[in-house]
């Protein structure tokens, strides 16, 4: 809202579609889960996620919902599948020592299903590492930290506008699939200010879980239809059925039967990856005529649109794709993205994380080069383009 | 089994779950278990308002007979996800069923904060002295010099006292009870669950397949049976010298009474913040 407007006209603007706001990547990831309906949060306090955890707790009591501060990560993601269980849409917020923590109970919500949202704002590890610089360091943490094999969503944003977009998108899958939704942004993105444009509220799709239909006595909690997507009874509404993290059969019971244990497994891994294409984001930036591709995400997605801008004026003809799905692996689109390009760059703040996946995609398409950087800075566009001297 | 018992089994236990349970012959987590559904019965507690929590280990097997929401959740955590159910929906009576390690050890700090919130729960922490499930290991309740698997050549380290604790720690009720102590028990839980606030039963039950073997305690009636000679009632317990009280233990309610929940005081929270948006 512009200096000196009046309430009158900032409540008349609220109402009119595309509200104008100066946010900070954290608000509005904040701002996002409140519009997709959020109404539980638990968290504990961790650099450069503390803005949402504090967001939080401002206006969840506004609401009249529940926001608790726990005794630690663990508690937080432990509470927020209790309340998930219970009918609410849940999140908490941490960084990459806090979100090492949670990676047991994050199992526990992937086996029960318990749809949440986790939010992991990268800084630089392992351990207390860079607490208040930027990394990327938690792309393959977020896919593979919890035990076992298991399916993973995780979403990236690349700017203020994308935190709400994606923040929306995060709950709307986690409720869809009835899975936990990890929310991976970076320090720069999550403290970044930016104008951002958010929408009206009736324009945003919100889509809940669905709940059973039938009487309590007709409820088989897992038995599913087509879908594969059991519906889910909130806890004290009648249905008295049982959850745990132990293997189960359709009634929710322990079952170590090989003739029930593996359809269960193919039923966590099809329930995601059936629908794949409805989760596997990207951006394309100049790449129809592009010779070389640049494939990013999060803040480093920011420094290859620089880097595209500066090279095309420089004459060299560069493209960008921007994965806003980490996980799945969009491999579709990095498919299309690779055939017929003379190289591939892949920047990123880590040791090759993404790269490694789009070389294990590639398949001789083209030349696919790693461009890693770990000193807590952002890879700058002239960076980028002092790469293309080895391509060119 | 008298007729009464008879249909609170019917009431309350699950239809659909077989057995026998999974627990050793002797266990006593079947008392708990009888003990539990005859103080929901005599509470006239609705089943689709009650929902019970638990961790991991042989404690951790008991919701899943009573015919509520169950919901056996990770090692030490059980008390998270019970606090973020009753979060979300206050009106539930939530009850959460630890063990010893599961409670005191990976479990320790959610207990004491769950206590100083004041939580309106009620914590059941089955205190057997030792890891049951994984074969008799060490516990912070193993008394000092005890055999464990871990502890082969006797424990080294004092253990906790638990009722002790979760009082410090700001529980509105605290009470010790045993399995051999049935009727008592009975009560101790059916006060807890009444109870407004954060309630803790430490119920002390044997585990002869692990602790009791490696001690030579003898069999599970030997120990069912020592208990009646160790527990001392409150009010003798206050009378005892030092030297009596060796090797004996304090049954009753250690702690009773009023304070504000964290469900009431937030509500203040909520309450200001409303007030505020509300002047803008």
């Amino acid at each position: 809202m512009a200096a000196g407007t009046s309430k009158a006209a900032g409540k008349a603007a609220k109402s009119r579609k595309g509200q104008a706001r100066l946010l900070q990547g954290n608000e509005a990831a904040s701002l996002g889960a409140l519009a997709a309906g959020c109404n539980f949060f638990a968290g504990y306090p961790i650099t450069p996620a503390s803005e949402i955890t504090e967001y939080m707790s401002r206006e969840m009591p506004v609401r009249g919902n529940p926001f608790i501060q726990m005794e630690d990560e663990i508690a937080s993601i432990g509470a927020c599948v209790g309340a998930s269980l219970a009918g609410r849409k849940a999140m908490t917020a941490t960084s990459g020592p806090g979100f090492s923590l949670m990676q047991e109970n994050l199992g526990y919500a992937m086996i029960v299903e318990a749809p949440m949202v986790v939010v992991n704002v990268m800084r630089g590890g392992p351990s207390t590492g860079l607490p208040t610089n930027v990394a990327q360091g938690d792309v393959q943490q977020a896919r593979w930290g919890t035990h076992g094999d298991h399916p993973a969503i995780v979403f990236c944003p690349s700017s203020v506008a994308e935190c709400f977009e994606l923040m929306v998108k995060a709950f709307n899958t986690a409720e869809r699939f009835r899975t936990p939704v990890i929310f991976l942004a970076d320090e720069t993105v999550a403290h970044l200010r930016e104008k951002v444009i958010l929408p009206a509220e009736g324009d945003l799709e919100v889509i809940d879980r669905r709940r059973p239909t039938v009487p309590p006595d007709w409820y088989v909690p897992y038995k599913t239809d087509g879908s594969l997507i059991p519906r889910l009874a909130d806890l004290g509404e009648g249905y008295r059925y049982h959850v745990t993290g132990l293997v189960h059969d359709e009634r929710g019971f322990p079952t170590r039967r090989a003739d029930e244990v593996e359809p269960f497994y193919a039923r966590l891994f099809g329930k995601i990856s059936r629908h794949f294409n409805d989760l596997m984001l990207t951006k394309q930036y100049s790449m129809d005529d592009a010779e070389i591709v640049l494939i990013s995400y999060g803040c480093t997605a920011r420094s290859c649109r620089a880097a595209v801008r500066l090279g095309r004026e420089r004459g060299i003809k560069l493209g960008l794709l921007q994965l806003l799905t980490l996980w799945p692996f969009p491999r579709q689109a990095v498919e299309a993205a690779l055939a017929g390009r003379k190289a591939a760059l892949v920047p990123e703040l880590n040791m090759g994380q993404i790269s490694r996946e789009v070389k294990r995609v590639n398949d001789g398409r083209t030349q696919v080069i790693r461009h890693s950087k770990m000193d807590g800075t952002m890879i700058t566009p002239e960076e980028i383009l002092g790469r293309m001297r080895e391509v060119a | 089994m008298t007729a009464v018992h008879r249909s609170v089994v019917y009431d309350w236990l699950r239809h659909d779950k077989k057995f026998p349970h999974v627990w050793c012959p002797g266990c006593g987590l079947g008392i708990l278990l009888g003990s539990l559904v005859r103080s929901l019965a005599q509470g006239g507690y609705d089943k689709n308002q009650v929902v019970l929590v638990s961790g991991i280990g042989c404690s951790g097997r008991l919701p899943v007979y009573v015919d509520v929401g169950s919901v056996h959740t990770t090692h030490g955590r059980a008390l998270t996800f019970a606090t973020g159910i009753k979060l979300a929906k206050p009106e539930l009576k939530v009850i959460v069923v630890m063990g010893d390690g599961d409670a005191t050890a990976i479990g320790g700090n959610h207990l004491i904060h769950a206590a100083r919130r004041n939580l309106d729960l009620t914590a059941i922490i089955v205190n057997n002295l030792t890891y049951g499930m994984t074969g008799g290991q060490y516990s912070p309740t193993t008394p000092l010099g005890a055999k464990a698997t871990t502890a082969p050549y006797g424990h080294s380290e004092p253990s906790f006292d638990i009722s002790a604790l979760t009082v410090t720690a700001g529980a509105s009720f605290v009470a010790r009870s045993t399995v051999y102590h049935v009727t008592q028990l009975d009560q101790m839980l059916s006060q807890a669950i009444a109870k407004k606030g954060f309630g803790v039963v430490e119920v002390l039950s044997p585990c002869h397949t692990n602790y009791g073997r490696q001690n030579r305690l003898g069999s599970q009636v030997e120990m069912m049976k020592s208990y009646k000679k160790q527990a001392v009632r409150m009010d003798r317990w206050d009378k005892l010298g030092s030297a009596e009280r060796e090797g004996r233990f304090a049954i009753g309610v250690l702690a009773d009474h009023e304070r504000p929940t964290f469900w009431e005081t937030y509500q203040g929270s909520v309450d200001r913040a409303q007030a505020i948006r509300k002047e803008g």
